[in-house]
């Protein structure tokens, strides 16, 4: 579903920033697959995701997803075929619009926009049943705006409106990252029921070792800019954060653990 | 002058405050998509509010009928607006920085375009006895003194034309379109993830925000009965009275689109008021205006923070308790 052939980027090439975030990255993703991505600060994870959603161009390989080359397609072009959630909870929706007009604006994802009604009553009853699968009780709060909702709320509607129209791809950045780890579970579980739901192909990056262990059926581990680990099927369901990290160290040529793996 | 006299004065000029603070408002309605929807401060306006006038204004002389005279100027706004927006998401040039450079363009286009676009011309009479336009002071007085039927009289036509206006804008930004331009200017990440060009709406943005100007200012050449090249210097800073004195007096009760729209065009009105207020009851040199009106939208600029630190303060208080 997703391939990324020989991928380098570069960021401010040239000057005392320079800073090399993607060295050549192979991955391929089939149809169905939930992968988890960990890594240590500057390890490239951010910049892989961001270079499949298109948010800015690489230097150099091919990004494919479902066979397509989409290297040279804009950030807005791609979105027809990938679902996104940010790690800011305020980055994923329009905080002045209502709850109902950001589902109505994510359902016609990947369409023309013309000049046909932003939202119809048809589709209103459609948001309530969606809304209804977060179990937050928004479903009663449709016309709300969402810069009233917390930031569990927006990511939890984030992740609905990546998904209303169920995407090729959905890229998830660390989107529990800021919230709280009562209200993180809840965003995890509801991010659980709707990948099961369509099969979704998924990319998860994430900094907490534990959850990449128990979500998802494939996990990486990136190290400066390269996978190091890729583990999947039984091996991946019996992985604990002490092979882990042995993984990792093995990996890296470092014998001492990256403290911000472990502890981010 | 006595006071009284003042009063009389003040009483008599408030229709022609009203008409004034009409065709104001459907400058600051075009102001508004620009600077509370999209979120981008469009300085093109005062040129391309000038604009407006120049082109009706040659269209007239030319012969050209009053209706076909304001679609021209509409035209000839979006094609200035056009500018600024290619400047801006094309050239990449910071939207403040483009807007200056149109309507500095926009000096020398006038110019030309008042003069016909054969020569350069300062200004140009357009008088309401030859052209018989839509809106002019004159019919103020023509209609009562019975001259005229009551449906001639500017605040009238006003009126009317400002709620079709605000009709036509309330049912585009409830459509699919309208609403990823709002998308856009509330969170323009939001927009590319779920799939909007945000270039093109920008673009719409500033083309239909420019037109309306821009048939604002042919409304006010009409109504004045000329055109001259200042007119419109300091638009924007009349523009943002009307959308924030608006903003602030109705914001609490207006909530719908359409609504708020309206408060736009009240708060124009409200702007015209207070600045009568000042020149005839406290009997201000008219050389002061441009110091006073900045003053004016300053302040209302302020009340909003003012307001919101004190809210924050009350907040702050009683975590404390």
């Amino acid at each position: 579903m997703l391939k990324l052939e020989n991928v380098t980027k570069t960021f401010h090439p040239g000057t005392v920033n320079e800073k090399v975030a993607l060295r050549g990255l192979n991955f391929h993703l089939k149809p169905g697959e939930f992968v988890t991505v960990i890594g240590g600060n500057g390890a490239g994870k951010s910049t892989m995701l961001n270079s499949v959603a298109g948010v800015f161009g690489i230097d150099s390989g091919k990004i494919l997803i479902d066979g397509v080359d989409v290297s040279h397609l804009k950030e807005h072009q791609r979105a027809k075929v990938i679902g996104r959630v940010f790690q800011d909870p305020m980055m994923g929706t329009a905080a002045t619009m209502q709850i109902e007009e950001n589902l109505a604006l994510a359902l016609r994802r990947g369409k023309v926009r013309g000049l046909g009604r932003g939202i119809t009553a048809k589709e209103r009853e459609f948001f309530r049943e969606q809304l209804k699968i977060l179990d937050l009780g928004l479903e009663d709060r449709m016309t709300a705006k969402v810069g009233l909702l917390s930031g569990g709320q927006r990511q939890a509607l984030t992740l609905l409106m990546a998904t209303l129209k169920a995407p090729k791809l959905l890229l998830l950045d660390e989107h529990t990252a800021a919230l709280d780890p009562k209200t993180a579970a809840k965003v995890l579980e509801a991010t659980e029921k709707i990948v099961a739901r369509s099969n979704l192909t998924t990319v998860m990056i994430t900094h907490n070792m534990r959850d990449a262990i128990a979500h998802g059926n494939r996990l990486i581990m990136m190290y400066d800019g390269r996978i190091v680990v890729d583990v999947s099927g039984e091996e991946k369901k019996n992985l604990t954060v002490e092979q882990l990290l042995g993984l990792f160290s093995k990996a890296s040529g470092s014998t001492e653990a990256d403290d911000k793996l472990l502890l981010g | 002058m006595s006071f009284l006299d003042n009063l009389g004065a003040f009483v008599g000029s408030i229709p022609g405050n009203i008409s004034q603070g009409l065709i104001w408002g459907i400058m600051a309605i075009g102001l508004y998509i620009t600077y509370k929807i999209l979120d981008i401060a469009d300085l093109t306006v005062d040129g391309s509010f000038c604009t407006g006038g120049a082109v009706c204004a040659a269209m007239l002389v030319g012969g050209c009928p009053v209706w076909l005279s304001l679609l021209g100027a509409f035209a000839g706004g979006m094609v200035a607006g056009l500018v600024t927006a290619l400047l801006h998401t094309k050239c990449k040039i910071p939207a403040i920085l483009a807007g200056i450079l149109t309507q500095m363009a926009l000096w020398t286009v006038n110019m030309l375009a008042m003069g016909g676009f054969r020569e350069m011309k300062n200004n140009v009479a357009i008088s309401a006895d030859k052209y018989d336009p839509l809106v002019a002071k004159i019919f103020e007085d023509d209609v009562a003194m019975g001259f005229k039927p009551f449906y001639r009289h500017p605040v009238f036509v006003l009126v009317v034309l400002s709620v079709v206006l605000i009709a036509i804008l309330y049912w585009f930004f409830g459509t699919e379109r309208g609403c990823s331009i709002r998308a856009t200017g509330a969170n323009e990440h939001m927009a590319r993830a779920q799939g909007i060009n945000t270039q093109v709406n920008k673009i719409i943005g500033l083309v239909l925000s420019n037109g309306l100007v821009a048939l604002a200012g042919a409304l006010l050449a009409q109504y004045n009965g000329t055109v001259d090249i200042n007119l419109g210097k300091g638009a924007i800073v009349i523009g943002l009275a009307a959308v924030i004195i608006g903003e602030v007096t109705f914001g609490k009760l207006f909530k719908n689109f359409a609504l708020k729209l309206t408060a736009v065009s009240l708060g124009a009105i409200l702007y015209y008021i207070i600045i009568q207020v000042v020149i005839t009851l406290i009997d201000v040199d008219t050389q002061y205006m441009k110091l006073f009106s900045a003053l004016v939208v300053a302040v209302f600029l302020t009340l909003p923070a003012l307001s919101a630190g004190k809210k924050h303060k009350g907040k702050k208080v009683a975590g404390h308790a």
